[in-house]
């Protein structure tokens, strides 16, 4: 298993060939997000296996190039050059440039991602959802995800827009830095993203302007950071909560 | 603490002026300070409540109320008998689910997210684990009778949970005896799960890959059983719920949301189609095969918490044509995917203290090959990894839509998962729901929503 050039299992084989042993490596243009030293995660010296000078650049899969393809796989002109034609045609019609809005289309396990930029989403999403070819009607939410390695691009936020209408699903992605962790609210467009909005700014601290109420969510409201970033511990925090303070797990008073 | 003056008069009606609102103060113990748990805005709201000479009133249901689904908060402004404004508080039953299986192995997973919304455990495992086998590229390697079995347990699922939102909300309405039939029925399907998984939530069944183990001796047997009661048993909701007036009148016209309120607030399941939408990702977006099987999408036209309950009913009824096409389906065959660098943990079968490896396994990597220990070893601990890259998978739970995030950055632990609970997304129209009906409706409403507090708050 460790060993494994090539731990993607049944589908990635043919490229073992690779000079380099990368984990699933598709391209060398995919985006960086992080390096893994070593074999096990151990980074304090704890790894005799032989393997602790391994050094291997993490990467998520890259820019996809027309044709797109479909959501089964499809090689050539798909449902998904459908999706990004009239997605440009609309971006023209307002006056908005395809080229600027996206970023970059990835095509990755027959899935469909726009990245964003940033100031642009509220007119992509509202095109997405009024535009009779594309009618994204249902938006699932949003999820946080925060890649500490991505240089100016540390947090990310991720739509997934269903269309009732054509039965399609697509994903938005949007970057933005930890410096500056501002996005614009979806809440306009979509009501449903309310809570979905307000639990992503408990999580990971995105701020959505234009939110109606942008409050933590799940967390008490006085709570100190944002619990999902890959920087804030599992545990091991005191919680406070109106005043009373009740210590972490590991250091209450034992009773034997 | 700022409390209004008390220049009410003795005469005329007592408000709230005339009740002493001082919270106590904070004093010193031998084991410390102690706090109480009034205080904060609430006072100044309830000073502003004081002030105004209305019968406007802001009341807190929940997140301890018997009739709030669990620790749902509900804040009610209340002007009379009339909700002019509702909200929602949630996160009492936060645990940390998404962020703890950041630091355990995909196969692990399975263990936090059935755990999620505990009335639907096989919808929560399913759904991860098709985002898993997704991002592994193995969705087309999952052996059929894997797929049959998880369609089954998520048929007997959907059934079970719906027989909680029926009963529960049954019994918030007084109706205790259909509160005794639904309990009576879910015990039935919670034997089968007892059986087939060894326990009766929390099962960790379904795994990347396919199952932790096949069906136990007997369990088709023990299936066949319950549908032939089950469809003799559901006539009884019928006969008791579905023409009584009492329960018409409280359920007919509450709850009202129409099908542009159902698209705006992302509400789906029995919600969107009991405002007279078919969509069930079931049918739209087959998944384990779902495709393959013959059943209907029960809609309803009237928008109202009596569409969603005869929606559930009719569900239930379809959940067993399909428990039953799934048990003609099985077919002899391997549970787990062949690739034994995923299929974990290697060999599993019920030993004596319940679930664990099988004692020939034991013996064959114990005693005579180093390298399947190894092996075993290093699948058990450290994990496989997962190319790195994102995916969505959704499953219709009974709920709505359960979708699940994940991000892999090719290691052997989730980089990220992302549940969108479908009670989380639901909830929210629980505001348009009730504000301007009454107080006794909002039970009712929220109810039809069946929301489960383990999934809003996961």
């Amino acid at each position: 298993m460790s060993e494994q050039k090539n731990p993607g299992g049944s589908g990635e084989n043919g490229r073992d060939g690779q000079e380099e042993a990368v984990p699933a490596q598709r391209e060398d243009t995919g985006e960086v997000i992080g390096t893994r030293r070593g074999m096990f995660g151990a980074d304090n010296g704890g790894d005799t296996s032989g393997y602790g000078g391994l050094v291997r650049t993490v990467r998520l899969p890259g820019e996809s190039s027309r044709p797109y393809g479909g959501p089964a796989g499809t090689e050539g002109h798909g449902e998904f050059d459908e999706i990004a034609d009239e997605l440009e045609g609309a971006l023209d019609e307002q006056g908005l440039v395809p080229g600027n809005v996206i970023e970059k289309t990835v095509v990755d396990r027959a899935e469909l991602t726009f990245h964003i930029e940033r100031g642009a989403l509220p007119a992509v999403a509202r095109i997405l959802r009024d535009d009779p070819a594309l009618r994204f009607e249902l938006c699932t939410g949003v999820s946080g995800v925060h890649f500490p390695g991505d240089k100016g691009r540390e947090l990310h936020a991720v739509y997934h827009l269903r269309s009732i209408t054509h039965n399609r699903l697509i994903r938005l992605e949007v970057g933005v830095p930890d410096a500056d962790p501002h996005v614009p609210s979806l809440v306009d467009v979509y009501p449903t993203n309310d809570w979905h909005e307000r639990e992503t700014y408990d999580f990971f601290g995105i701020v959505f302007d234009g939110h109606p109420a942008l409050t933590r969510i799940m967390m008490p409201d006085d709570w100190q950071g944002f619990p999902q970033r890959k920087d804030y511990p599992l545990g091991g925090i005191p919680v406070e909560y109106k005043g009373a303070r009740i210590p972490a797990p590991d250091q209450r008073r034992s009773y034997s | 603490m700022t409390t209004a003056p008390h220049s009410h008069s003795s005469d005329g009606p007592r408000t709230a002026s005339d009740f002493d609102t001082e919270p106590s103060p904070a004093r010193e113990t031998t084991e410390g300070t102690v706090y109480n748990v009034s205080g904060g805005d609430w006072d100044e709201i309830a000073a502003a409540a004081v002030k105004s000479d209305d019968e406007r009133i802001i009341v807190n249901m929940g997140p301890q109320h018997p009739s709030t689904h669990g620790v749902l908060r509900l804040i009610l402004e209340i002007d009379g008998e009339t909700v002019t404004e509702a909200r929602c508080g949630i996160g009492y039953l936060h645990t940390g689910i998404e962020k703890n299986l950041e630091f355990r192995t995909w196969t692990q997973g399975t263990t936090f997210v059935t755990r999620m919304d505990y009335l639907t455990p096989f919808f929560n495992e399913t759904a991860y684990c098709l985002a898993v086998e997704k991002l592994l590229g193995i969705t087309a390697d999952i052996p059929d009778r894997a797929s049959v079995i998880r369609v089954m347990l998520m048929e007997l699922n959907r059934m079970s949970s719906h027989l909680v939102a029926i009963a529960t909300g049954g019994m918030e309405l007084g109706a205790t005896t259909i509160m005794i039939y639904g309990f009576r029925d879910r015990e039935l399907i919670l034997d089968i799960y007892e059986l087939i998984t060894g326990l009766r939530m929390n099962h960790a069944y379904i795994r990347p890959g396919g199952l932790a183990q096949d069906l136990p001796p007997g369990a088709v047997d023990q299936v066949r059983e319950f549908v032939k009661k089950m469809r003799k048993n559901i006539g009884e909701y019928d006969k008791l719920a579905t023409g009584n007036p009492v329960f018409k009148g409280r359920m007919e016209g509450i709850g009202y949301l129409d099908l542009a309120g159902c698209m705006a607030t992302g509400a789906t399941g029995p919600i969107v189609r009991s405002a007279g939408l078919p969509h069930d990702l079931r049918k739209t977006q087959p998944y384990c095969g779902y495709e393959d099987y013959d059943f209907e999408v029960p809609t309803a036209d009237t928008c109202d918490s009596y569409g969603r309950f005869l929606i559930r009913l009719e569900e239930m009824r379809q959940s067993l044509r399909i428990v039953e096409q799934c048990l003609d389906r099985l077919a002899p065959g391997p549970v787990m995917v062949a690739d034994k660098k995923i299929a974990w943990p290697a060999q599993l079968a019920l030993g004596p203290d319940g679930l664990g490896n099988s004692l020939d396994h034991i013996k064959k990597i114990m005693g005579t090959s180093m390298e399947a220990l190894i092996h075993h070893f290093k699948l058990v601990t450290e994990g496989f990894r997962v190319p790195p890259g994102q995916t969505y998978a959704a499953v219709e739970s009974p709920k709505g839509e359960l979708g699940v995030h994940a991000v892999s950055d090719g290691g052997t632990r989730p980089y990220r998962v992302h549940f969108r609970d479908p009670s989380f997304t639901n909830l929210q129209a629980m505001a348009a729901m009730c504000e301007g009906g009454q107080v006794a409706d909002v039970i009712v409403a929220v109810a039809s929503i069946d929301p489960v507090m383990g999934g809003v708050d996961r």
